[in-house]
């Protein structure tokens, strides 16, 4: 019984059996979709557990997994783990110097890479890592002349984890048994956060956090072993790692992981997943490759999706109103269904979805209305690494943009005076490693962890998020001002990428803004507009007219909430470089950085206190071999298009 | 004065780099590049085996001397540059070896039979498999079919039974797909192989242009300046495929390549081309010292 199941190894054994011929995993190599059962996955994890020994891993032992989505990479997490070791998930993506930060924080004995890409970042980084004794590596490909005395192919690991096996009848046993001591308290994994200030921090879970929140997650939706889900997230995430394992684990429903990073779209449009994950981002992709595929369509596809599109969003805001959908509409529907809704879902590889959930960011009520109106079944969480993901979450029958839902099973949520929301969980970490000090910081002694998010509690006991508890700031007249929630209504607009904005403890609020080079590319090439970089285009007067367009539709947006009219944006500029992580700007999960910007850019923003005008600007930028250059460019201020609040005065008290 | 320019193109590719923001794979594979470059002789059996020899080989177009008295090898397992200014006859050098030229004077022996008259298909057939300056793909079909084309002169079942299309034809199909899937696994073009070549950026055209050429699985592989018209990161990549092709297929390769660091960092021997003359030949490092290249390159005497 799963109730008797304290860790993922034990959790394994038992799908063996319960679950012997279901899938479990699926990758796609050489064109072809291969199936491994979930006893045939718990045969590899333990021959892969078996080596991993004749290696010396031991009790205590920590692994770090360095790569894309992979079945192996997934199962090095498992095999570690039946031997009590830990596993700790890295961003495959971060530069030597971020990786070489986290390995030797968490002290890495072994070391899973994906290939030659990440063999060469860690051996580049063996100096500093003095606990490093073995690195695997998955694909051989480019590695055949290394010098494998402490680098080793994994096909080799398994054959001789497989030997020893052999060798050693009673080892079988003596497996099971370590599996069997392993307590639910033992820590799991360790996760480390990229943090939007500075140095990661590993949260630690245990077996007990990440099985407590997967079986209730697991309850909450309904999932069970016939589902499906695309594991393509960064393995260090949390989201990951709850999603594509410890729910899939739980509950024993199939993970797919994709052929290669360019192939994601194909391969979910293959698989069709019935559980789907997605960060507002990657909705926005889907919708803007669409778009602009429907624009070259012939014109009688382009005017049928159309007209669909309009029929779906009547049914659907009259469904959400409550109100009774129109006989006509419904039959329109059942039509559109045939011609338009079906196709571009099956497309999209969301055509078999039962739940389909974005977070991380506020997701645009346009595009959330539009995969809703076509049948997706998309809702809204709530979640952070030091909570297993769920805080709080929609059901079934009460999805509403403005929020984030109600508290997922077994959470307890308050809000705080100062307006911050707080949580209470079995998920609740154990701890950031080796930094009690840090744990201290944001968790109470009677178990309430302080998100650093400012909302506040509906009537109907929904929350509802504003911003970073610490970034709502106050301009210089007593408004507030609420950067993110500024922010997010500026890249609603698939021409905004994304957008920086500054007002606190100035007298208005200003922002810079990056294009989105695929949208307004497109563009461009319609209307005919000849351009030879992203910079050039960036500053192009009629792509600055679009967005002053957007930037005064914000602004009215904002004049009808009493509470935020003060924080209109006067002045707006169009930045000369996309915002990169590598160079700082963003974090590795694609968030502004905002200090770091204004830092950064600090010409630029007295330049938009200063008025409009054009404006000489030059960037240092990383390469992503750690080399350093200057971009420099012409930025223009333009002064935005600013609406009278309808009634009453700019400074209302803060909401809730 | 080409030579001045072509010169100056080079030169200009090395500031190139600071500025560019290399891929994630990018900072290890020239060191890679470099690393395999250094092992390769030693790793390679019979190394001193000439593959294909060039004897004197002469071509005259009218009245215009491509090709005058050119004399080299070509040995087993090596990868062969050969480089010199516009115009200097590399690319008729290229012809003559797969038979689409034929030397006025001279002969090739190829795997140790002498061709007067060689047709291509008959190069093909032997062994050598070949990559144009300009891509010439199918370009209306896939990346997929483009590369399955390689493997034509391998399928053994006629046109009935590749109709029909069960039994043996099927099974063959089968084998064929897996080397291709095998070449676009090694290329990584997964994303591209269903998408006809048509729609393709340059840099990837080339690359299935090359993968073409591997289907065939040949002895000698002639490159006609595969990085010519790449960015810095597309360059790197295809010389990482170019060594691997050369390490792990065990194909010889013969290359035509401008860029002179990549010569450098990829070629065994180098053979030096100027109006149709063989000027120098031998290791990347005594031809980049000869007085004779040098002044072939800069026009001036030093």
């Amino acid at each position: 019984m799963l109730q008797d199941c304290r860790s993922f190894p034990a959790i394994l054994l038992l799908n063996a059996d319960r679950f012997a011929e279901r899938p479990a995993n699926r990758f796609k190599t050489r064109g072809i979709w291969h199936t491994w059962t979930w006893r045939e996955v718990a045969d590899e994890v333990r021959a892969l557990a078996f080596g991993l020994r004749e290696l010396g891993f031991r009790s205590g032992d920590r692994i770090a997994i360095v790569g894309r989505n992979r079945p192996r990479l997934y199962w090095a997490i498992t095999a570690a783990q039946s031997l009590g070791g830990v596993a700790v998930p890295v961003y495959h993506d971060s530069v030597a110097d971020e990786m070489a930060y986290v390995l030797g924080h968490a002290e890495v004995g072994f070391v899973m890479a994906e290939d030659q890409e990440q063999v060469d970042k860690i051996l580049s980084l063996a100096d500093r890592l003095p606990s490093l004794r073995h690195t695997l590596y998955d694909e051989p490909r480019g590695l055949r002349d290394y010098d494998h005395e402490r680098l080793h192919h994994l096909d080799t690991v398994l054959t001789n984890g497989r030997a020893a096996l052999e060798r050693d009848p009673a080892g079988d046993g003596t497996w099971r048994a370590g599996i069997a001591a392993i307590r639910s308290e033992d820590l799991a994994v360790l996760l480390y956060t990229s943090g939007t200030t500075g140095r990661p921090k590993g949260v630690m879970l245990t077996y007990q956090n990440l099985i407590s929140s997967a079986v209730n997650a697991n309850r909450f939706d309904r999932l069970d072993e016939t589902d499906e889900v695309v594991a393509y997230l960064p393995m260090a995430w949390i989201g990951d790692h709850i999603f594509s394992l410890a729910q899939s684990y739980c509950a024993g429903y199939c993970v797919c992981c994709p052929e290669a990073p360019d192939t994601i779209a194909q391969d979910r449009h293959e698989i069709a997943p019935t559980y789907f994950f997605a960060p507002p981002r990657i909705f926005e992709e889907m919708l803007t490759m669409m778009m602009v595929r429907i624009e070259d369509a012939m014109p009688i596809k382009r005017r049928m999706f159309h007209y669909f599109v309009a029929v779906a969003r009547r049914c659907g805001a009259a469904a959400d109103a409550g109100a009774a959908v129109p006989l006509t509409d419904r039959l329109l529907y059942g039509l559109g269904s045939i011609l338009v809704y079906r196709p571009i879902k099956n497309r999209l590889g969301l055509s078999r979805i039962k739940v389909a959930y974005t977070a991380g960011e506020a997701i645009g009520p346009e595009m959330f209305g539009f995969f809703r109106s076509f049948g997706v079944n998309l809702k809204q969480l709530y979640g952070q690494t030091e909570a297993c993901v769920y805080i709080t979450m929609h059901p079934d029958d009460a999805v509403d943009v403005e929020t984030v839902g109600i508290p997922a099973p077994g959470v307890d949520i308050r809000i705080t005076e100062q307006g911050e929301i707080q949580f209470r969980s079995p998920g609740v970490f154990a701890g950031y490693y080796k930094e009690p000090e840090r744990t201290d910081e944001i968790r109470t002694l009677d178990g309430w962890v302080k998100t650093g998010d400012a909302g506040y509690l509906d009537d109907r006991g929904h929350l509802r998020i504003i911003d970073r508890a610490k970034d709502v700031g106050r301009l210089t007249g007593g408004g507030l001002f609420a950067p993110k929630y500024i922010e997010n209504k500026l890249k609603f607009f698939p021409e905004i990428k994304e957008a920086v904005a500054f007002g606190h403890d100035r007298d208005h609020g200003v922002a810079m803004i990056n294009i989105d080079l695929a949208a307004v590319g497109n563009w461009a090439e319609r209307n005919g507009v000849i351009y030879a970089s992203y910079q050039e285009l960036a500053a192009h007067p009629q792509v600055y007219d679009i967005v002053a367009r957007h930037v005064a539709a914000v602004n009215r947006s904002l004049a009808a909430d009493p509470r935020m009219a003060a924080s209109q944006i006067r002045r707006f500029l169009i930045l000369h470089k996309e915002l990169d992580a590598d160079d700082g700007e963003l974090t590795r999960t694609q968030k502004v950085r905002r200090s770091f910007i204004a830092e950064r850019y600090a010409p630029l923003v007295d330049a938009l206190y200063t008025g409009p005008g054009v404006y000489e600007i030059a960037t240092e930028v990383v390469f992503e071999d750690g080399r350093k250059g200057l971009v420099s460019g012409r930025v223009q201020v333009r002064e935005a298009e600013i609406v009278a609040p309808p009634a009453g005065p700019a400074s209302v008290a803060r909401a809730a | 004065m080409t030579g001045m320019q072509a010169m100056d193109a080079m030169t200009q590719q090395t500031p190139t780099i600071q500025h560019h923001r290399a891929g994630t794979a990018e900072p290890a594979a020239g060191s890679a590049a470099a690393r395999s470059a250094a092992t390769r002789s030693a790793a390679t059996g019979p190394a001193d085996q000439v593959l294909l020899a060039v004897d004197r080989i002469s071509l005259r177009f009218g009245g215009v001397n491509a090709l005058t008295d050119v004399s080299f090898d070509i040995r087993r397992g090596e990868i062969r540059a050969i480089i010199g200014p516009n115009g200097a006859g590399k690319t008729s050098m290229l012809n003559c070896i797969n038979g689409f030229y034929h030397p006025t004077d001279g002969t090739i022996t190829f795997k140790g039979e002498r061709r007067a008259h060689m047709r291509p298909y008959v190069a093909a057939r032997g062994g050598i498999a070949r990559t144009f300056q300009n891509v010439a793909l199918f370009r209306g079909m896939t990346t997929l079919d483009n590369i399955m084309t390689g493997r034509a002169l391998r399928m053994r079942c006629g046109l009935w039974r590749q109709l029909v299309r069960v039994g043996p034809a099927l099974r063959e199909e089968i084998e064929h797909r897996q080397v291709v899937e095998e070449i676009i696994d090694f290329l990584q073009i997964q994303h591209i192989r269903k998408v006809p070549v048509g729609r393709l950026p340059y840099g990837l055209q080339k690359r299935v242009e090359l993968g073409r050429a591997l289907a065939m699985e040949p002895d000698l592989l002639l490159l006609d300046e595969p990085m010519a018209g790449m960015n810095v990161e597309e360059k790197e990549d295809m010389c990482r495929f170019v060594v691997e092709a050369n390490r792990h297929f065990r194909t010889t390769v013969a290359l035509i390549e401008h860029d002179i660091g990549v010569v450098m960092d990829l070629s065994d021997r180098v053979v030096v081309l100027e109006y149709g003359r063989k000027i120098a030949d031998g290791t990347p490092a005594e031809v980049k010292g000869d007085p004779a290249v040098i002044k072939a390159y800069l026009g001036v005497a030093h």
